[in-house]
């Protein structure tokens, strides 16, 4: 037993330990700064800090080397460190109770960092003006959306995520009469029109797709970019194939006429989109101000003047979102973001966080623990001098 | 012999006085310069100067826009006409708006790179500085070679493809000053406006019969019609905007008001009492300039009283130039603390610190001085986090020195105060440095907290670490560091990095709160986020290293040297990440003073690791 705790739960506990990880800690977030040069945030944050170890491929090849232990990993072998060295060495005291308290927000921080990273979900909200809109999208995630619009008061969508949509394995789903096969998907991808004297190499059969040649480009993560993702979609009945489509996510992918499929008389779309997160209730964007100080083009203020129809909650009413002050409606926050194409349409980000006070209680405590630390540590130096 | 004996005898009544006579001067100096008037060349100058314009947004005096004008062209505020004769920053203004001939020929364009200089045949030999008639053959030039250089990407442009862009900024933003009172190539203001307005009324009546179907006067149609295309022009030139509102930020061009003038008759008397200052200007008329300008001036007192009490403050500001006096104060500073280490110890160490309040003093006034100007809490930009920087380095210094009395806080004040100040100097090369602020910073809570919380934590760390470079200095290089001065050095940082620990980590929370407000998420890990983080964990580190053992005095002293290089990474190093995007100005040469300021605390670690026995303070019998 005795051997045990000296040789598992003793380093665990070390100061030593400690430093290594702040230091580690250092290094990773020093090169998940300097990473961003060239990357989005986004990428950055899945490749250096939502992960266990940053992973380096070889140019060339699809080797994942984990080369440095990531976010993930180094912030839970510091949170068991202090721990462990609280249940272990620690002995509460007057003196201490500083320390204390600053660690034990710092473990309430950490906690808090992991129930952010697996329950809140940022999304965002863009509306045109004088439009209506009852869902969010998210930033980078797609889904291909089969929507049945024969009903009059709700479309029926089915919606394949972008892990499906890899694996080609064909998907059923009840409210389809037919079976989805992914035929193909590209991460990122560029589409022309054949040369009408061209050969095709495309298994598209049915759709726009079919005078189109897709090219498939390496995907990129780089800030400044965007990736377009387009997917081969093969539709099957027990009677045999219905065709093969080409369906692609773009900027201006609703301005374009939707591609269908038509079975037992009923029309399907095919779409394949930034995926969406319905809401029980519609946004209907009023007006869209965007201020800037006179003779610049510094922007001095962006407000979007709403109204929010919900008839479950029977709420009807205007509100106005504007910098630094959010809308906060069931469990979401709607922040003012930009505005977009001329002050044409307003960009709204939608956050859920259920655990978003952690970190407030969290702070607090340390700030109150480095505070009461420091101040005996002064009192005492005074003190030493005055006598 | 006798004078010898003289000296002796009065040597403790000099002592006893020295500090006090070295304090007074520096305070006749502040206070002359402070009460002195302004020169002027006949012109009132001064009260011109005063004026209230809106540019960039802002409210502020004609003299601001004329020194930051200057700044963004020239490189620096002094220049002189085509005689070689010495000009105050608005003297050259004046020219500019309401004499443009002449101010072309003045040397006011700051162009020092060898391959844009080559462009125009030019070699560095000719000097740095070129007047508008010189650069005016080559326009055509300049433009082709910008329309090549703006289909770069920003980031990818290389050192000549930056430069030609910026003298193309230069040039329009020149352009635009010319263009801001009148038409550039206009002769007599006062005249032009008086045709004007008869041309308003004669060519309303012809629009009006054509409209009616009547028989109408072409050519006062034609006139008014000229007219109109002249002040849209004037318009979409002007950059200041001379014409106010009351109750309104809105203020409009000249161009614009006259625009106005066509649909209501009446010329704003801004505009005319503009034109009689600019006609007056041209014809050398000194009495008429002065009374056009008073008498504008004492109209404006009625609707703008709040606005002159301002600017009126802001040019007094200007002339006073606390912060390059607190450069100069500083140097003396620190030349008075080393020459208390080598003689008289108390005298030199007294008439340093003394000195040194009294510049914590000017520095301060500096500081809320340009608070009060703003409205805003002290640091909106990396230039006001420069002088914010400094001040609190200095105000930390002086309770380090009121506690330990060794001249060690008095020497890294001055160098602190020094180097930031500096710093900022140069940061205000790229325009006002009062600018507005983007929506989402407009809050004067989250600056007034956060924004100072972790402005405190970067001069702390710095200061920590410059503390330390005195200790490694003077350990290894002299004989002078004693156990005493080691002990209290080793207290100070220590100290100081408990300040920065609490400071860097209160201000990140804070801002991770902001975060949370405005955009929904307390971390994300942007660029900035990350630098304020290295700072706290680096602190951290320092203080677990040593609650754990192991580091003693020589380990603190060097983990603080290197909180200096990961302060200077959060400070200036992620904003320049952003390629392009601050890449201009100061910031196209900062990668190297930063990467020059990084390898000298790397090279001062390298001294601090050198075993004891290699240190002379250590080695003494």
């Amino acid at each position: 037993m005795d051997k045990l705790f000296t040789r598992i739960v003793k380093p665990l506990t070390s100061l030593k330990l400690t430093i290594v990880c702040l230091s580690l800690a250092m290094v990773l977030v020093f090169i998940g700064t300097l990473a961003q040069q060239n990357m989005d945030a986004f990428y950055a944050q899945k490749k250096y800090f939502d992960t266990c170890f940053v992973l380096w491929t070889p140019r060339g090849t699809h080797w994942q080397i984990p080369v440095f232990p990531g976010g993930y990993l180094l912030g839970s072998v510091f949170l068991v460190n202090l721990i462990a060295a609280h249940a272990v060495r620690f002995k509460l005291s007057w003196k201490k109770s500083g320390i204390f308290l600053a660690h034990s927000g710092l473990i309430l921080l950490l906690v808090g960092g992991l129930f952010t990273a697996l329950w809140s979900r940022e999304s965002q909200m863009v509306i045109e003006q004088g439009k209506t809109k009852n869902y969010a999208e998210s930033f980078k995630d797609i889904e291909l959306a089969i929507i049945d619009r024969s009903n009059a008061d709700h479309d029926v969508v089915v919606s394949i995520p972008e892990s499906l949509l890899v694996k080609k394995q064909p998907i059923q789903n009840p409210a389809l009469p037919f079976t989805v096969r992914p035929a193909g998907f590209f991460e990122n991808a560029r589409l022309d029109m054949r040369k009408p004297d061209a050969l095709s190499q495309s298994p598209v059969t049915k759709g726009m797709g079919v005078r189109m040649d897709v090219t498939s480009l390496p995907a990129t993560t780089r800030p400044e970019e965007e990736n377009y993702p387009a997917t081969y979609v093969e539709l099957l009945t027990p009677a045999g194939s219905l065709g093969t489509w080409l369906v692609w996510a773009s900027p201006f992918g609703e301005s374009l006429p939707a591609q269908t499929v038509a079975v037992d008389g009923k029309t399907y779309e095919i779409q394949l989109r930034l995926k969406r997160y319905y809401k029980p209730y519609q946004i209907h964007l009023t007006n869209l101000t965007h201020e800037i100080y006179a003779g610049t083009d510094i922007p001095k203020n962006f407000a979007s003047q709403i109204r929010l129809s919900d008839l479950e909650r029977h709420e009807d009413r205007d509100i106005l979102i504007y910098m630094n002050h959010p809308l906060r409606y069931r469990g979401e926050t709607f922040y003012q973001y930009q505005t977009l194409a001329g002050d044409k349409f307003t960009v709204l980000e939608v956050v859920r966080n259920p655990s978003w006070l952690l970190p407030y209680i969290s702070c607090s405590l340390i700030a109150l623990g480095l505070v009461t630390q420091f101040g005996m540590h002064l009192v005492n130096f005074t003190k030493r001098r005055m006598a | 012999m006798k004078a010898l004996h003289m000296i002796r005898k009065f040597l403790p009544v000099i002592k006893k006085f020295l500090p006090v006579i070295i304090t007074s001067a520096f305070l006749a100096w502040l206070v002359l310069s402070l009460v002195m008037p302004e020169k002027d060349n006949g012109y009132n100058t001064n009260a011109f100067g005063r004026l209230p314009v809106l540019a960039n947004g802002r409210i502020k005096p004609l003299d601001t826009v004329a020194r930051t004008s200057l700044l963004i062209l020239h490189g620096k505020e002094a220049i002189s006409d085509d005689t070689g004769h010495a000009l105050k920053p608005i003297e050259w203004l004046m020219d500019v708006l309401m004499r443009p001939a002449n101010a072309d020929k003045y040397k006011a364009f700051l162009i020092d790179n060898p391959d844009v200089l080559g462009l125009f045949r030019w070699n560095q030999s000719q000097g740095r500085y070129y007047s508008f008639a010189e650069l005016e053959p080559f326009l055509d030039e300049i433009e082709q070679q910008t329309k090549l250089a703006d289909d770069v990407a920003s980031s990818s442009r290389n050192l000549f493809q930056r430069e030609i862009l910026k003298l193309r900024d230069r040039i329009i933003l020149y352009n635009q000053l010319k263009n801001s009172f009148h038409n550039d190539e206009s002769v007599d203001f006062s005249d032009e406006i008086a045709t004007f307005q008869k041309a308003v009324e004669t060519g309303r009546k012809a629009f009006n019969d054509q409209a009616a179907g009547k028989p109408f006067n072409k050519d006062d149609l034609g006139l008014l019609s000229e007219f109109f295309s002249r002040y849209q022009f004037l318009a979409r030139m002007g950059v200041i905007r001379p014409v106010p509102r009351p109750n309104q930020q809105d203020w409009k061009t000249a161009g614009d008001s006259l625009m106005e003038t066509i649909q209501t008759g009446t010329i704003d008397p801004s505009i005319v009492a503009y034109a009689l200052m600019a006609t007056a200007y041209r014809a050398q008329n000194v009495p008429e300039f002065n009374q056009a300008v008073s008498n504008y001036r004492d109209s404006l007192e009625t609707n703008f009283a709040g606005y002159l009490k301002r600017t009126d403050y802001e040019s007094g500001f200007n002339h006073f130039e606390p912060f390059y006096k607190c450069i100069i104060l500083y140097v003396c500073i620190f030349l008075l603390a080393l020459i208390s280490w080598l003689v008289w110890p108390d005298v030199f160490g007294k008439a340093a610190f003394w000195l040194l309040m009294l510049t914590f003093v000017v520095h301060t006034t500096g500081l809320i001085s340009r608070m009060w100007i703003q409205g805003r809490p002290p640091v909106t930009n990396l230039y006001s986090s420069a002088i914010f920087v400094g001040w609190a380095a200095c105000l930390l210094c002086i309770v380090l020195e009121r506690i330990h009395r060794n001249g060690i806080g008095s020497l890294t004040a001055a160098t602190m105060g020094f180097t930031t100040l500096l710093i900022a100097h140069h940061l205000s090369f790229e325009g006002d440095t009062m600018e507005m602020l983007r929506a989402v910073l407009d809050t004067n809570f989250w600056l007034a907290t956060h924004v100072v919380a972790v402005t405190l934590g970067y001069a702390s760390t710095f200061l920590a670490g410059f503390l330390a470079i005195v200790y490694v200095v003077r350990g290894v290089f002299t004989q002078s560091l004693d156990k005493a001065t080691a002990k209290s050095l080793n207290n100070m940082v220590y100290g100081i990095v408990c300040f920065a620990t609490l400071f860097s980590f209160v201000g990140t929370i804070l801002g991770g709160i902001w975060a949370d407000q405005s955009w929904g998420r307390f971390w994300g890990f942007d660029p900035k986020e990350n630098g304020a983080l290295l700072i706290v964990i680096w602190n951290a580190i320092i203080l677990h290293a040593r609650w754990g053992g192991f580091i003693r005095e020589r380990g603190l002293m060097n983990m603080a040297m290197f909180g200096n290089i990961v302060t200077s990474f959060s400070w200036f190093g992620v904003n320049m990440l952003g390629a392009g995007l601050h890449s201009y100005g100061f910031m196209d040469h900062a990668p190297f003073w930063l990467e020059a300021f990084d390898v000298y605390q790397l090279a001062l670690i390298v001294v601090g690791l050198l075993p004891p026995r290699m240190w002379r303070s250590f080695t003494i019998a």
